[in-house]
């Protein structure tokens, strides 16, 4: 065990964990920031991705270790109301069915438009393509990461 | 179920007066016929839990509807859907609605249960009379206040209006009032020609907390002091627990024991991480129990039990004419088999459930699809009254059958007694794939006899299935329209565990049939659609047997879908159909597939879909494409195999699921015909293997008898899916 002071959208975090803890499970059982999803644990399906930087990584594989002074954004953290442009867009596309996989979607969507906000749906498939949604919103994430980009124009 | 709740007048006046503050009107699901019976109760009778009824509104003085969803919401959108109902009989203004999951209570409501795509066909004619019956009240307290007869009076957007003086009341101006208004006896509902809010696209009531990453799913359940768990479950099916060395998993930090229960060794700490790095240590000794079996076993025995000739082991479930003879007199005979492979379920969120046994009750909290059944599973286990047992429903991540089974949350108990203890337990999402309840895996033979002419005169199908009795369905079409027809269906019991897996038994079976219509058509020479036309008017002209499918709503989903494709106009598209009812609703659909590269490509799916009066088209749409990406993604990719009895696939790196890359267009067309809803949870599913299996037959000459499509001989070197 070792303390650990991490910056997750904006703030400073203390926790008492092992090293090799995910920043998922920190995330979710220390901090009490829920709306980062497990998944499967191995980096396949994307339900808990995070920014790192601005970069969309996988917080299931990522030890609690390795993230440093790095600047994390959770979903929790993408926007003070709720109405980042991606978000507002899952919204008006009426996107979620159970949902889960969604927080890591918006996370995998917005980092995406945040490089590249005029992306091709090609662009667009590739990026989320590691993404799973066992409901099978894939149709409307598409729409959505679409409306989004107009936008953050 | 308590009975039917009923109130004197003075009763009623008390409750009434009691009330305070707003109208809180509950209605009987136990009266289902009738349903007529509404009462007006006070809040503390309906926070009490102890009056017989099933569902309610509540109307603050502020205007506030807030209605209860009793239903699991699993992604089935049921928790806007069912107000929806509600508010368009109330006229209500539905900005101002709030909607509040129930928890699970048999003496207020009625199947809160998520299964069988029934929640909207069960509770569609009373969550109508529960709006419509609270909207005559408020109507006559306003007929009352202005001293007009209420039939000048009219609603919209939670105002009674009169539009003589144009005089205005809000819902919330009258709701005290209102609430001392007899409750209707007959309660007069809307034409359905006069809805404004059902049938609109209203979004998902949930989209804002789930977008912002709000705390919905059961795995986001924290509770003060509660221990996390994980449990090692035999890796085998038909082994068990001999014993079990956890000295090494106890000396991790964090770990506060490790026990053993049934076939289940618990290790059980302070965080899911250390739990879970204990659970490694853990050294397990197992024994046989029952017979250890692999896929390559069950491709045997599959092939074995299709020969059968034991009466005691084939199952005869429905038998018209005589088939021998038809068989014997025909000019063709076509016979193939099909297969399917177990599926996981893997819903997005794994298997979890809180549980907290004290000694005096339990409280249970968590994403069930039957809540109802979890409760009374845990009570027997315990030695206790149901009654001693609450169960909270969190919104569910997926549950596409699962969790219909109560193993998780029972085991959950089970721990927490043991711990004396609140007790999250948490499945990895490799313990969700290997632990069992699998869509059960299938081989199907089917036989066609055709006369000279190319009439389909003998029809036969044998189903085996594990842990299957049911895998074959004998009122399905063309039974009815086949003079001589056989359907039978045979058993293998395994150790293996199987379960409901959405559209259970028809998310294969629909494809077998549709797949071989498909070549009985071409053998009889004709256009695969026309020919389910001909045997459909065949089978209203001359029906055989008990015909339990409607015909007409058949032919309008046919029709629809071949019309909304341009069915066999189009050129340089490969065209494939499939066409079928389950549950209660009817689905066509066409898949596209285009040749690019001398490789197949499936570019779109039609679908048309009678489910009768669609309730909110944004969801009716998602339903719709989100079944149609589940069936196309399981037909092309979904396989679990075993080897000594333990599944191969443990996790998505080798378990493979449909991605946005492999997700086709599709364009969705509904039947408006106006009956009441019918369901459509699942029925979208069921066609699509059908359907691109025919369509990839016509790309490339190639038919396909078995899933996953991706792993077949024919399909090598095609990334199928892939737009390319």
């Amino acid at each position: 065990m070792a303390q650990y002071n991490v910056q997750i959208n904006g703030r400073t975090y203390e926790a008492d964990v092992d090293a090799d803890t995910p920043l998922l499970w920190v995330l979710r059982d220390n901090f009490g920031l829920v709306g980062t999803k497990y998944g499967c644990g191995i980096a396949q399906c994307g339900a808990c991705t995070v920014h790192l930087n601005g970069n969309a990584v996988r917080s299931c594989t990522l030890p609690i270790s390795a993230v440093g002074n790095n600047k994390i954004t959770t979903i929790e953290g993408l926007s003070e109301k709720g109405d980042h442009p991606v978000q507002q867009a899952w919204n008006e596309v009426d996107v979620p069915q159970c949902g889960y996989c969604q927080a890591g979607q918006i996370m995998t969507a917005s980092a995406l438009l945040t490089k590249n906000p005029n992306p091709s749906v090609e662009q667009i498939e590739t990026a989320m393509n590691g993404n799973l949604c066992r409901c099978g919103t894939y149709h409307r994430i598409r729409e959505a990461v679409v409306l989004a980009s107009t936008k953050m124009k | 179920m308590s009975a039917p709740f009923k109130t004197s007048r003075r009763d009623f006046m008390k409750l009434a007066a009691t009330a305070g503050g707003g109208l809180f009107l509950g209605f009987h699901w136990a009266d289902a016929e009738a349903a007529t019976i509404m009462e007006v109760l006070d809040e503390t009778a309906v926070a009490s839990g102890n009056i017989g009824f099933n569902s309610y509104l509540s109307i603050s003085t502020e205007g506030v509807i807030t209605i209860m969803s009793p239903n699991p919401e699993l992604g089935q959108n049921i928790k806007t859907s069912f107000p929806m109902i509600v508010a368009e009989e109330l006229d209500a203004d539905w900005s101002k609605v709030k909607v509040l999951q129930a928890a699970l209570d048999p003496t207020k409501f009625e199947r809160q249960v998520t299964g069988g795509s029934g929640a909207v066909p069960h509770s569609w004619e009373r969550l109508r009379k529960a709006g419509a019956a609270a909207r005559h009240m408020l109507m006559e307290a306003a007929s009352k206040r202005w001293n007009v007869p209420a039939t000048e009076l009219t609603t919209e957007n939670s105002t009674v209006i009169h539009a003589g003086s144009g005089k205005k009341f809000t819902y919330g101006e009258l709701a005290t009032e209102a609430s001392r208004v007899p409750v209707p006896a007959e309660i007069k509902l809307k034409d359905k020609k006069d809805f404004k809010l059902i049938g609109t696209a209203v979004r998902n009531v949930d989209n804002l907390d789930m977008i912002t990453g709000k705390p919905l799913y059961g795995l986001d359940f924290y509770r003060e002091g509660m221990l996390f768990a994980m449990i090692q479950r035999p890796e085998s099916f038909g082994m068990k627990l001999k014993g079990v060395d956890s000295a090494a998993a106890k000396a991790v930090p964090g770990i506060i024991d490790v026990v053993t229960f049934k076939n289940n060794v618990a290790v059980v700490g302070k965080s899911t991480w250390q739990v879970n790095k204990a659970r490694k240590l853990l050294k397990i000794e197992y024994e046989k129990e029952g017979n250890i079996e692999s896929t390559a076993d069950h491709d045997k025995l599959f092939k074995d039990l299709l020969n059968s000739t034991d009466a005691a082991v084939v199952q005869v479930k429905r038998k018209d004419g005589d088939v021998d003879a038809a068989f014997k007199s025909a000019a063709k005979v076509i016979k193939r088999e099909y297969q399917c492979p177990f599926l996981s379920h893997s819903p997005m969120e794994p298997m979890n459930f809180f549980a907290h046994v004290r000694p005096d009750g339990v409280e249970l909290v968590g994403p069930s699809q039957t809540p109802e059944a979890a409760r009374n599973e845990t009570a027997k286990l315990l030695g206790i009254s149901p009654y001693t047992v609450s169960v909270e429903l969190t919104r569910l991540g997926g549950g596409f059958g699962r969790r219909l089974k109560t193993d998780y949350v029972v085991e959950a108990a089970e721990l927490s007694s043991i711990m004396k203890a609140p007790v999250k337990v948490i499945w990895t999402r490799e313990d969700d794939m290997t632990g069992g309840s699998y869509r059960p895996a299938v081989r199907y033979r089917f036989e066609a006899a055709l006369d000279a002419s190319g009439n389909l005169i003998g029809y036969k199908l044998r189903g085996v299935g594990i842990n299957a009795g049911n895998c074959t369905r004998e009122d399905n079409f063309p039974s009815g329209a086949v003079d001589n027809l056989l359907i039978e269906s045979i058993e293998h019991k395994s150790p293996i565990t199987t379960g409901p897996w959405r559209a259970p038994i028809t998310n294969f079976l629909a494809f077998a049939e549709q797949a071989f219509l498909d070549e009985v058509a071409m053998e009889s020479k004709k256009d695969p659609v026309k020919f389910r036309l001909d045997l459909l008017d065949r089978a209203k002209q001359t029906p055989v047997g008990a015909i339990k499918y409607d015909i007409d709503r058949m032919k309008g989903v046919i029709n629809l879908a071949a019309e909304k494709s341009g069915w066999g106009t189009k050129k340089g598209i490969s065209q494939g159909f499939a066409v079928y009812f389950s549950h209660r609703s009817y689905v066509a659909q066409v898949a596209e597939v285009a040749m690019k590269k001398g490789k197949p490509v499936i570019q779109k799916i039609y679908v048309g879909a009678d489910c009768g009066v669609v309730v909110n088209i944004s969801g009716a749409n998602q339903q719709v494409k989100g079944g149609v990406t589940d069936g196309l993604g399981h037909a092309l990719f979904g396989q679990l195999t075993f080897k000594n009895g333990a599944a191969e696939q443990k996790n998505y790196n080798t378990y493979r699921m449909i991605r946005m890359k492999e997700a086709p267009d599709v364009d969705v067309a509904f039947v408006n015909n106006g009956i009441d809803p019918t369901g459509l949870g699942e029925p979208a599913l069921p066609p699509t293997g059908g359907a691109v299996a025919n369509a990839l037959f016509k790309a490339t000459g190639k038919r396909l008898y078995n899933q996953p499509f991706a792993n077949q001989e024919q399909m090598k070197g095609v990334k199928l899916g892939e737009k390319m």
